[in-house]
This record gives C-alpha cells, sequence and structure tokens, in this order.
C-alpha cells in the first residue's frame, strides 16, 4: 500500500522524511509537502516533523557515497519546488546509498538525469536574478529591491550580493515567497517583512525612495534607448534573452 | 550633480559608443578586498538586453565625441555635423559607481574622440580608472580604449588600472585604411597593442617568481574590425584576425557589421542594410579558428576568398574534402571530431565521454544531444546505416538545405536573387 509523507516544506523537514522512509523500511512512498498535498483515497498518510537530529543523519550519511556538488545538486533541485521532485531527489538517494560506487554522474539513471537537468534550471533562473535585481536607495539609506523568480533561488544568490556590494545596506525581497535576505555590512539574514504594493507603483515612488534615486533611474533608462542600434532590431532574439516575465523588476523596461 | 546637462550628455555620449561591439566583462580576476565596491572574479553577468538584441554589461560611453580625426566610417569623424559634448573625469565617476551600486552594470568601458593628441586623450580616461580604482575601491570591470599613438607609459599605467585595454584596427586592410583613413597610421595602432602584449608577457613571468605584483590587464586585449565599409574581402578580414590572435595574444577579435552612417561616396550609402548575415559567419570562422583547430588557410584561400551564405564555414568546409569523411564516431580522435558539421566541443566531450561505456549508435548520440542533423551525413556509428552513402557535395548541400531552417532565411533569398554566385557575399 502506498504512504504519502507529508512536511512542513523546509529541506530539513524532508531530510526527516526520507529518514522515516529508512526507519520504516518503506517502499511504496511519496513525499509531498504540507501545501501540496491533497486527501487520498486510497493509501496511508503520515506527517512528518522536522528533526534537525534525523535531518543531519541522512545528510551526513551521504557524504560517505556522494560529493559534496552532488549534495549540493540535491539542495539545489529542492529549490526548484517543482511538483514531484521530493520523489525524484529520493529515488537519487536511495539510488546513492544503495551503490557501492558513486552514481552522480550516471546519467543513463531517469532520476539522476531529471535531477541533473532541473539543477541546470534552477542555475539559469538564479544567474538571472544575478542579472535582473534592480537596486532603488530608500529614503532609509538601504538599497532595496524586489524579485519574484520561477525557483526560490534567493539562498542562493547571497554570497553573490555580499561579495559584491560589501559596502551598502541591501535587501533582496521575494514577493512571491514573501521573504528577503538583507545584508547589514556584516552578515546576510532572512527576513519577513509587510511590503506594500504601492512600493512599483510610479506614482507612489517618492514616499520610498530619494530624489536622486529616480534621477538616477531616469539615467539609465536614458543610456538603455541611447545604446540601441535601430537598424540592427531583433525584437525575437531581445525577448530570448529577456523573457518577458522579466520586465517587470527592469527599471529600463519601465520608461 | 546636474542632472539636465548629464543626461543630456549621456544621450550623445552613449550614443556615439554603442557601435563599438564589445561589452565582455568575464575572464578577470579582480576580488573585492576591504569591503570595497564590486566584485569580477567570476564570469561576465548581461544585465540586460537592448532591442538589437546585444548584451548589455558595461556602462560604455566616449568621454568626449570631440575629435580632430576625420574617418569617413565613425559618427565623430570631424567634419560631422553632430552635437558635440564632453564629460568631466567626475562625472564618469559618479555614473559609474551609481550604476554599479544599483546592479545595473559589471562595470565601466571607456572610449574617446581624439581630442588635442593622443597622450593627452589617453592620460584623461587613465585619470577615470585611477579615481575609480584609488578613491572609489572599486574592484568592478573597467574596459579602457587604447588610444592609437599613445605613448608606452600611459599603456603601462593604464594596464594597472583597467581590466582589459583595446585598439579597433577598424579597416581590416591597408588599402582600406588609406582609402577612409588617410591621416591614420596602421603603425599607431600597432604602438600600444604591442606594448600592453609585453606588459602581459613580463607580468606573467614575475608572477612566477615574486608573490605581490600588482595585476596588469588581468582581461587581456581585444579588437575590432568594421565589417563590409572598405569593399574588403572575407578571406582579407579573416587573414587579418588570424594574424592578430597570433602576433598579441589577443582574447577576442570582434566584426561589426559597417551601419551606414554617411553620405560619403566612399561608403556603402544610407539605408543600405547591415551585412548581419556575413557578420555571423565570420564569427563562426573566428570560432573554429579558437576552438576547433582550423587553419584560416583551411576555410579561407586564393581559390576560396569569401565564405558562403547559405551554410555555415564548417560545413563547407566538409563539403569540400569530402575525402576526409566519413568517420568512425566511436574511433576518430577529437581532432576529427571537432571537424564533424553540427557538433559543438560540448557535444564532443559528451561522445568521447560516453563512448567509454559504450559502443554509440544513432539512438545513443539522440539522447547525448547531439545534434545530427548535418552530422548524419559525415558519420558512421555502431549501426549499419549511414545517411551520407555516396552523395556528391551538391547532393549532400541540397539535403541539408532543405532540411534546415535558417533563421537569415529572408535574407538569404533576396541575396541568392540578387547574385548569381552564392559565394559572393561582400557586394
Amino acid at each position: 500500500m502506498k504512504t504519502t509523507l507529508i512536511y512542513d516544506g523546509s529541506f530539513e523537514g524532508f531530510l526527516s522524511s526520507v529518514f522515516h522512509v529508512y526507519e520504516y523500511n518503506l517502499d511504496d512512498v511519496s513525499i509531498i509537502k504540507k501545501e501540496n498535498a491533497l486527501v487520498s483515497l486510497f493509501g496511508t498518510e503520515k506527517v512528518i516533523d522536522s528533526d534537525s537530529h534525523r535531518a543531519k543523519r541522512v545528510w551526513n550519511g551521504l557524504s560517505k557515497k556522494i560529493s559534496t556538488s552532488g549534495k549540493r545538486k540535491l539542495y539545489k533541485a529542492f529549490l526548484s519546488e517543482i511538483l514531484g521532485i521530493e520523489d525524484s531527489m529520493l529515488h537519487y538517494i536511495r539510488y546513492a546509498l544503495s551503490s557501492s560506487e558513486n552514481v552522480e554522474r550516471d546519467f543513463s539513471n531517469r532520476h539522476i538525469l531529471e535531477i541533473e537537468k532541473t539543477v541546470k534550471k534552477v542555475n539559469r533562473e538564479k544567474h538571472r536574478m544575478d542579472a535582473f535585481v534592480r537596486f532603488r536607495l530608500t529614503t532609509d539609506g538601504i538599497y532595496f529591491a524586489t524579485i519574484a523568480p520561477d525557483f526560490n533561488v534567493l539562498p542562493l544568490n547571497a554570497t553573490h550580493f555580499k561579495k559584491r556590494y560589501a559596502d551598502q545596506n541591501w535587501l533582496i525581497y521575494d514577493l512571491k515567497r514573501k521573504y528577503g535576505i538583507y545584508y547589514d555590512l556584516k552578515n546576510v539574514k532572512t527576513v519577513q517583512l509587510e511590503i506594500s504594493e504601492a512600493i512599483n507603483t510610479q506614482k507612489e515612488a517618492p514616499n520610498f525612495f530619494t530624489l536622486e534615486e529616480i534621477q538616477f533611474q531616469k539615467l539609465w533608462g536614458n543610456y538603455f534607448k541611447n545604446s540601441n542600434i535601430a537598424s540592427r532590431k531583433n525584437m525575437r532574439l531581445h525577448i530570448k534573452h529577456i523573457p518577458k516575465r522579466y520586465w517587470k523588476y527592469l527599471t529600463e523596461k519601465n520608461f | 550633480m546636474d542632472f539636465e546637462r548629464i543626461n543630456e550628455k549621456l544621450s550623445i555620449l552613449a550614443d556615439a559608443a554603442k557601435y563599438d561591439v564589445s561589452c565582455s566583462s568575464s575572464g578577470s580576476k579582480r576580488e573585492n578586498k576591504n569591503k570595497g565596491l564590486g566584485n569580477s572574479s567570476g564570469m561576465g553577468i548581461c544585465h540586460s538586453y537592448t532591442e538589437d538584441g546585444r548584451c548589455v554589461s558595461l556602462l560604455k560611453i566616449l568621454l568626449t565625441n570631440h575629435c580632430i580625426f576625420d574617418c569617413a566610417y565613425c559618427v565623430t569623424r570631424k567634419s560631422n555635423d553632430i552635437k558635440r559634448a564632453a564629460f568631466k573625469v567626475q562625472e564618469v565617476v559618479d555614473l559609474t559607481i551609481n550604476f554599479y551600486r544599483r546592479n545595473y552594470i559589471e562595470g565601466l568601458f571607456l572610449s574617446s574622440g581624439i581630442f588635442k593628441n593622443a597622450d593627452y586623450t589617453m592620460e584623461r580616461l587613465i585619470a577615470v580608472a585611477k579615481k575609480l580604482r584609488e578613491e572609489e575601491n572599486f574592484n568592478g570591470y573597467i574596459h579602457l580604449k587604447s588610444i592609437p599613438g599613445a605613448s608606452d607609459e600611459l599603456m603601462r599605467e593604464a594596464g594597472l588600472y583597467a581590466d582589459r585595454l583595446s585598439v579597433n584596427i577598424e579597416i581590416p586592410t591597408d588599402k582600406g585604411l588609406k582609402l577612409l583613413a588617410p591621416e591614420k597610421n596602421r603603425k599607431d595602432f600597432i604602438k600600444p597593442m604591442e606594448k600592453v602584449k609585453n606588459e602581459i608577457i613580463q607580468y606573467k613571468n614575475e608572477k612566477k617568481l615574486l608573490k605581490k605584483v600588482p595585476i596588469y590587464a588581468p582581461a587581456g586585449q581585444s579588437t575590432q574590425m568594421i565589417v563590409g565599409a572598405s569593399g574588403e574581402s572575407d578571406a582579407e578580414i579573416m587573414y587579418t584576425s588570424a594574424y592578430f590572435y597570433k602576433s598579441f595574444n589577443l582574447k577576442r577579435v570582434y566584426y561589426s557589421g559597417y551601419v551606414p552612417i554617411s553620405y560619403d561616396t566612399r561608403l556603402p550609402s544610407i539605408g543600405s542594410a547591415v551585412p548581419l548575415l556575413r557578420e555571423n559567419r565570420l564569427y563562426q570562422t573566428d570560432w573554429l579558428l579558437r576552438f576547433y583547430g582550423f587553419d584560416v588557410r583551411e576555410l579561407l584561400n586564393k581559390d576560396f576568398p569569401n565564405l558562403e551564405a547559405d551554410i555555415d564555414p564548417k560545413l563547407s568546409w566538409a563539403l569540400r574534402n569530402l575525402d576526409q569523411f566519413p568517420i568512425d564516431i566511436n574511433r576518430a580522435d577529437m581532432r576529427m571530431l571537432l571537424r564533424v558539421p553540427g557538433f559543438g566541443t560540448k557535444s564532443v566531450h559528451k561522445i568521447m565521454q560516453a563512448r567509454r561505456y559504450r559502443k554509440l549508435n544513432w539512438e545513443n548520440l539522440k539522447s547525448i544531444g547531439a545534434s545530427l542533423n548535418r552530422a548524419k551525413y559525415f558519420i558512421t556509428c555502431n549501426s549499419r546505416i549511414f545517411e551520407g552513402k555516396d552523395r556528391t557535395p551538391a547532393q549532400l548541400k541540397g539535403l541539408i538545405l532543405n532540411e534546415s531552417n535558417s533563421k537569415f532565411r529572408k535574407e538569404l533569398s533576396t541575396q541568392l536573387n540578387l547574385f548569381d554566385v552564392p559565394n559572393n557575399l561582400s557586394a
């Protein structure tokens, strides 16, 4: 009979579920996030509590079978939040733990290939956020940006921005997942805020941002317009590079 | 800051700088130390793309578009009746820092018209870079133009602050240069390039012996050529390019299809199309030279002075050398695998990895992700099917063209109507 394990949505919760699978020697099993769980007519359900000790045992246990980069791939695949990715991850982990050799490059295995492809998508989205984040200087001296990426990539972006903007306060907020990362000149912290919808409207901008900020946005918009060569116009290529769903963050596309 | 005035200058000086194609911001190693601003240690980032599909990675501007030269192909030529402007050093510094802090750009690409003389201009460019590095503790990417004729001392200094230096040779042939920019001298272009090359070599040697050597132009040198302004052949362009790669260890040569900007009768008239397809073929050739082990003489020579418009240069070479095919995908060496039309460097690596485990057949090749549309006519694998059969080059070309769907199809059909000989693009 099929067992469905329901966890709280955290990575720790997922690893705790994996621990449960091994503890009860479950075979026909599926792991699913609380928010995605549907009441099923057949099979049993079990709610799994996050347990940092159990999670750690699974995570450390993996080190004996796969490399650090293999583990990082699992984490990145998890951040994709794709429905059903937990099951591919579980297959990956089971295959890795049951093999005597390192199998992370065995792409003839369907699940390994699936994780590999997902990681590629996540990396691409992470890189896009490195590029498309646009900071605006608020009246309280914080460089502020909002994003809504396809995948939950913000944890992956932190190091890049920390290295680059070491001398300024900045905050990148994920509107979709309702949390942000804030750098206070020392560390990057996860924060949750009430963000007014109005912050992204032209009309309300003067209430949040400095006058100079709005001038620099104009300069940038103007620069963007003037660096285009009209006789080489190629909108297909343009949109291929910046798909329309990203335009809303881009200062230069909103003038 | 007087934003109105800056905005006006920015319009003029960004517009004048946009014909420089280079916008790369990768390949440097300048890490953020002491909590400064910026980090350019890794890969480049394209922060945006203009509507022509080009990457916007750097703030690309001229310091001024006042110029004492009158090169026919250039918008900022002395005789051109346009608005002129000049930035102050501090203004460029402020723009760069404020754009960078907002994550608009990876750094600065600063070029300039030549005012007074070469050294005077070069000094101003260096002043901007120096200020950014020393006063603003800026570790972003800086690309400076080497001004033709600038002195060795200045070129030495420029490399200490810049990540990349470039001189645009613009016109590939000497006769073209005489025609379009008679005041300019090929020697003046080469002098700063030579100096930078030697400094980079010296830096690398000292680095082996000493721990602390100030870094010198870590992202190397590049140059650019205008395509289609002076009636040059593809062979002339690529031979020049190969020469510069070899003699000056350039990182990149850029090819810029001439955008008509002048009624000068020596040049293609305003309104004539930018040679985008030709530009694309030249880049493909450039890649074949740098990553696929081709020698320029194999691709272009006396009998074959221009690239074919309707097929890519590798396919064109393969059709002329059918005696070297088919090759066995399970046994061929890397050199030959790279020469198979349709295979890129990544596919070749994957094939070489995968064939260690099993003999590859068509199915395996497909699942690896190798593109077989063109390749299948030039290879054999662990299967009895050989698609190439004993077809002639013309038959193969026809087959491939029938199956493919070029993004340049529209341009191709007009070009093929205009000229009967497909091997003639340089009209």
